[in-house]
């Protein structure tokens, strides 16, 4: 009698703590989904099963341009962090002294910190064309007058980049930290030099926290609406801002969830490739 | 290569360069933008017109500063208390996700995991409009046939709430679960042992524990839901949060009133930052 | 005898420590030498200069009459096995192996045959793909050795390389690391703080203490003439009395223990009368019962405090009588002493030959000794 009263108790706790866990995913991350595919399916007048949403995607060339795009600039954007964070993790892991190693981190963090709206808004401070960067580059005289610096592809790819590299640098600094250097010392005794210990030592020691980083990195460029608005040109069209011109400007929500979705199965298979690829586990990358 | 091992000094120059050249990247906007804030000019950018603290404490007409920008002043409210709520609401439930996926086991527990890490891989735009179509289904749904009618599942204040709170969940969870996981079990064991029971040996033992990584959870969930743009965008009602209310001005063009709310901003969440990293170290001790 | 490494004058200084103090040293080639001291005393500092990972703050080091100032660790001809050994988790036993000839430019079968022949002979044969994480604690020993003995060094430095197997584990490798080192013939330099490991395996044994090398000696000589009083302590067991030397009418030297009593001593010690000296004399030199007639043999009645049963190892805890000094004697397992029990009072000797005296150190090799 008294053993069951214990394992009673004990499934108590337990759906103390399921059920507030399983309102939380099923209600806001399962059930919100799949109600966006079904109104991806749905016509305009909110009625009958259509593939007209999808159709339009694949026909008006303005959106799958974009798409193809938007993809294809956020791959660039995650190689570029990746090739910046790397040696900055090093440095911080293992060349700075181990006093100075604190100060680093908390200089890396703080900016982790400021809302991604004000560092954009510095940047257009420093780029645009009434700026601190024309103002300067004219006083010393490289520039006849002042340039338009912002809104065009270039600036708009170091903002992403800008705004995204702390969330590679923290995880590659987590698994970097935990390399202990006499694996480098030892490659190093072996005969290996520079290159290669990059190659056989550190990168694959640090695959699981440079696919973390990659993941978090690139979904945060991908679905980026702040920064390819303010900082790319006219011309620089990421598909967060379609989406957000059917629903809100064009109050199109069946055409708008087809894109949510279609970015939404992009954004998976491309972190489902890459995971394949470099044979890491997600739930083990995320943790 | 390492600190450990001979370097020769061009490597390590270069290094140093290399690493000084990234600061400077990484904090040039954050100091330019504060600096402006002080420029007694009516536009957010140089020459340098002489320092002033108008941008904080003007009243008008020309330069209102940030104590009497009503409009922004309204928006940092409505930030604070979005922030609030979604704090306590997701480090109560992020705190029990994290005892069901560290210390539970059920069938199911690994797709139920996967489904709490997913928020991580989902673009907040996706998100904010996912939920706000659902919860606009169900209104309508509601409404059509009970006639009830519920505020917080049209665009307001509950809906911004509701969808932060959807995936900085995930992220106070993992803060938590790390720390859970580091938690010695015969602790807990010793404690049943001499006669406390499930109940008081969370409260008494393993929440003890747990504190610094709530408070830290706690912290890094109401820095995320003040600063969070992407959900928010689609989920506002009338009242905007500071941050939506600060992309129109910057998208727009304004004075350098911007630039003080910056400044204040950018200080305070470094203080909180520091202050959570060094109650962090502190507490690993 | 062919020189292998040649240490002269080496000194290396951390700011105004001084870890390594002014050393010069021989090790010839394919001997097992072994370099003994408490943490800290500068063992690892001194490995370290020799595998170039520090500069040295003043000397040479030669290795095979080579001078290796300036030259890279990846340079020289010595490898290196860690303490946790460092054996690379992302690469399997045969690509760790593989590591350094490929560092080379070693490619194709020549590569193969060398790691398959280093796997026979450390007595892996066959586990090539196995992962690191498979191996069990004394295999990832001797793939960190076969990893480092591939590329053929002039010299493998060993840095307690088995000091985190358990104690069994550890029994069994220092005699297969010995078996090792005599079918390769490499030169080893190993260092650790555990005498006996140093005792079993050595040819020669340098006892290192604050940066210095008290004693450089084959490991028998370093137990039965220790050349100083750090030297007697740290090897092997032994018993301290804190003694004063006095010399007697007829000029036998005897030593007054400070807490009582009055043992001789045997005449090589031409000691000056004096305060303050260190007198050891080892547990198995101590006789229970003993029947010498010796005039100058020490004997004394002795009561029995405690029996520290440990098989073969077991010893009793007396304290002679008048005297509340503790002296350890060891107790053979050959039933003889059977009937002793714990409060009894016996006789126990031994012969002034076996003591040996240094004058007093105030150096504790252990925190918490008394």
């Amino acid at each position: 009698m008294k053993m069951k009263s214990k394992t009673q108790k004990i499934r108590w706790s337990f759906f103390i703590f399921f059920i507030p866990v399983a309102l939380w995913l099923f209600l806001l991350i399962v059930l919100p989904h799949l109600e966006l595919l079904r109104i991806s399916f749905l016509g305009s007048g909110g009625k009958g099963f259509t593939l007209d949403n999808y159709k339009a995607f694949f026909t008006e060339p303005i959106y799958w341009l974009t798409f193809v795009r938007t993809a294809l600039y956020s791959i660039f954007v995650t190689m570029i962090v990746l090739v910046v964070s790397l040696p900055v993790a090093f440095y911080i892991t293992k060349i700075s002294s181990i006093r100075a190693q604190g100060l680093l981190m908390i200089l890396i963090l703080v900016p982790f910190w400021v809302s991604e709206l004000i560092r954009v808004y510095g940047w257009m401070i420093l780029l645009r064309e009434s700026g601190v960067i024309n103002v300067f580059l004219v006083k010393i005289g490289l520039f006849k007058e002042p340039i338009e610096l912002l809104y065009n592809d270039v600036s708009m790819i170091m903002g992403l980049v800008y705004t995204s590299m702390l969330f590679m640098i923290v995880p590659i600094i987590g698994v970097m930290g935990s390399l202990d250097d006499s694996l480098i010392e030892a490659a190093h005794d072996l005969g290996a030099k520079r290159l290669a210990i990059w190659k056989e030592i550190i990168i694959p020691y640090c695959m699981p926290g440079i696919m973390s980083g990659s993941i978090i990195v690139f979904m945060l460029v991908l679905g980026s609406y702040l920064t390819p608005k303010l900082m790319g040109g006219k011309n620089s069209l990421w598909f967060t801002e379609q989406i957000y011109n059917q629903i809100i400007v064009y109050f199109n929500w069946n055409q708008g969830s087809a894109f949510g979705f279609l970015l939404l199965l992009l954004s998976s298979m491309i972190i489902w490739v890459a995971l394949k690829l470099t044979k890491q586990d997600f739930t083990k990358v995320i943790k | 290569m390492i600190r450990t091992l001979p370097n020769s000094k061009g490597y390590l120059t270069g290094f140093r360069l290399f690493i000084l050249i990234f600061f400077l990247f990484l904090f040039a906007p954050l100091i330019v933008t504060m600096v402006l804030a002080f420029n007694d000019s009516m536009f957010p950018s140089l020459p340098w017109k002489g320092f002033t603290l108008d941008w904080f404490l003007g009243e008008g007409p020309d330069k209102i500063g940030i104590f009497h920008d009503k409009s922004n002043i309204r928006g940092i409210v409505t930030s604070f208390k979005v922030a609030i709520s979604v704090s306590i609401l997701s480090t109560i439930v992020g705190t029990m996700a994290a005892f069901l996926f560290e210390q539970e086991d059920f069938k199911f527990k690994g797709l139920l995991y996967f489904l709490m890490i997913a928020p991580l891989v989902i673009p907040g735009v996706i998100l904010g409009i996912s939920i706000l179509l659902f919860t606009n289904s169900i209104g309508i749904f509601l409404e059509d046939n009970f006639g009830i009618y519920l505020k917080f599942l049209t665009p307001s204040f509950g809906l911004v709430v509701i969808g932060q709170f959807s995936f900085i969940t995930t992220i106070v969870t993992m803060v938590i679960s790390a720390r859970l996981r580091k938690f010695d079990r015969t602790l807990e064991e010793a404690a049943y042992n001499l006669g406390a029971n499930k109940f008081e040996v969370i409260w008494f033992i393993t929440l003890k524990y747990l504190r610094p990584s709530i408070i830290g959870g706690a912290a890094i969930a109401f820095l995320m839901s003040f600063e969070n743009f992407n959900t928010t965008l689609f989920l506002v009602g009338a009242k905007s949060t500071l941050p939506i209310n600060l992309y129109q001005q910057v998208r727009d063009g304004s004075t350098p009133v911007i630039n003080a709310i910056s400044f204040i901003l950018i200080i305070s969440t470094s203080i909180l930052a520091v202050a959570n990293l060094y109650m962090g170290n502190k507490k690993e001790k | 005898m062919q020189v292998a490494l040649s240490v002269k004058d080496l000194t290396k200084k951390f700011g105004d420590f001084t870890a390594v103090n002014n050393l010069t040293f021989d090790v010839e080639d394919g001997k097992f030498f072994s370099i003994l001291g408490p943490s800290g005393c500068g063992k690892t500092t001194l490995l370290r200069m020799i595998a170039g990972f520090y500069q040295p703050t003043g000397g040479s080091i030669a290795i095979q009459n080579k001078d290796m100032l300036g030259i890279e660790p990846n340079k020289r001809p010595v490898n290196l096995v860690f303490q946790h050994l460092a054996l690379f988790p992302m690469m399997n036993v045969y690509e760790n192996i593989a590591f350094g000839l490929k560092r080379k430019g070693e490619r194709g079968n020549a590569v193969e045959r060398k790691v398959n022949d280093m796997l026979e002979r450390v007595g892996l044969p066959g586990s090539g793909s196995k992962k690191v994480s498979q191996l069990s604690g004394g295999q990832k020993q001797r793939v960190a050795i076969a990893r480092c003995l591939v590329l053929e060094p002039s010299v493998l430095l060993l840095d307690e390389p088995l000091g985190a197997l358990d104690a069994k584990l550890r029994e069994h490798m220092k005699v297969e690391l010995k078996k090792l080192q005599v079918k390769v013939g490499t030169t080893f330099i190993y260092i650790t703080h555990d005498q006996s490991e140093a005792m079993v395996m050595s040819d020669h044994v340098a006892v290192m203490n604050s940066g210095k090398f008290e004693q450089l000696d084959t490991p028998q000589n370093l137990y039965s003439n220790p050349s100083s009083s750090f030297v007697a302590q740290f090897v092997g067991n032994n018993n301290k009395f804190a003694v004063d030397l006095k010399k007697n009418e007829s000029g036998q030297f005897f030593a007054s223990s400070k807490n009582g009593g009055l043992y001789s001593l045997s005449d090589s010690f031409k000691l000056q009368n004096s305060d303050s000296f260190d007198m050891f004399i080892r547990p198995e030199a101590i006789i229970i019962n003993p029947n010498n007639t010796k005039s100058t043999f020490n004997s004394m009645n002795a009561d029995v405090k405690a029996i520290l049963f440990d098989g073969g190892n077991s010893r009793l805890l007396v304290t002679p009588e008048k005297s509340d000094q503790e002296i350890i004697v060891a107790l053979p397992q050959n039933r003889q002493f059977d009937h002793i029990k714990a409060k009894d009072s016996i006789k126990i000797g031994w012969d002034p030959e076996a003591a040996v005296c240094f004058e007093k150190s105030e150096e504790k090799i252990y925190e918490d000794e008394i």
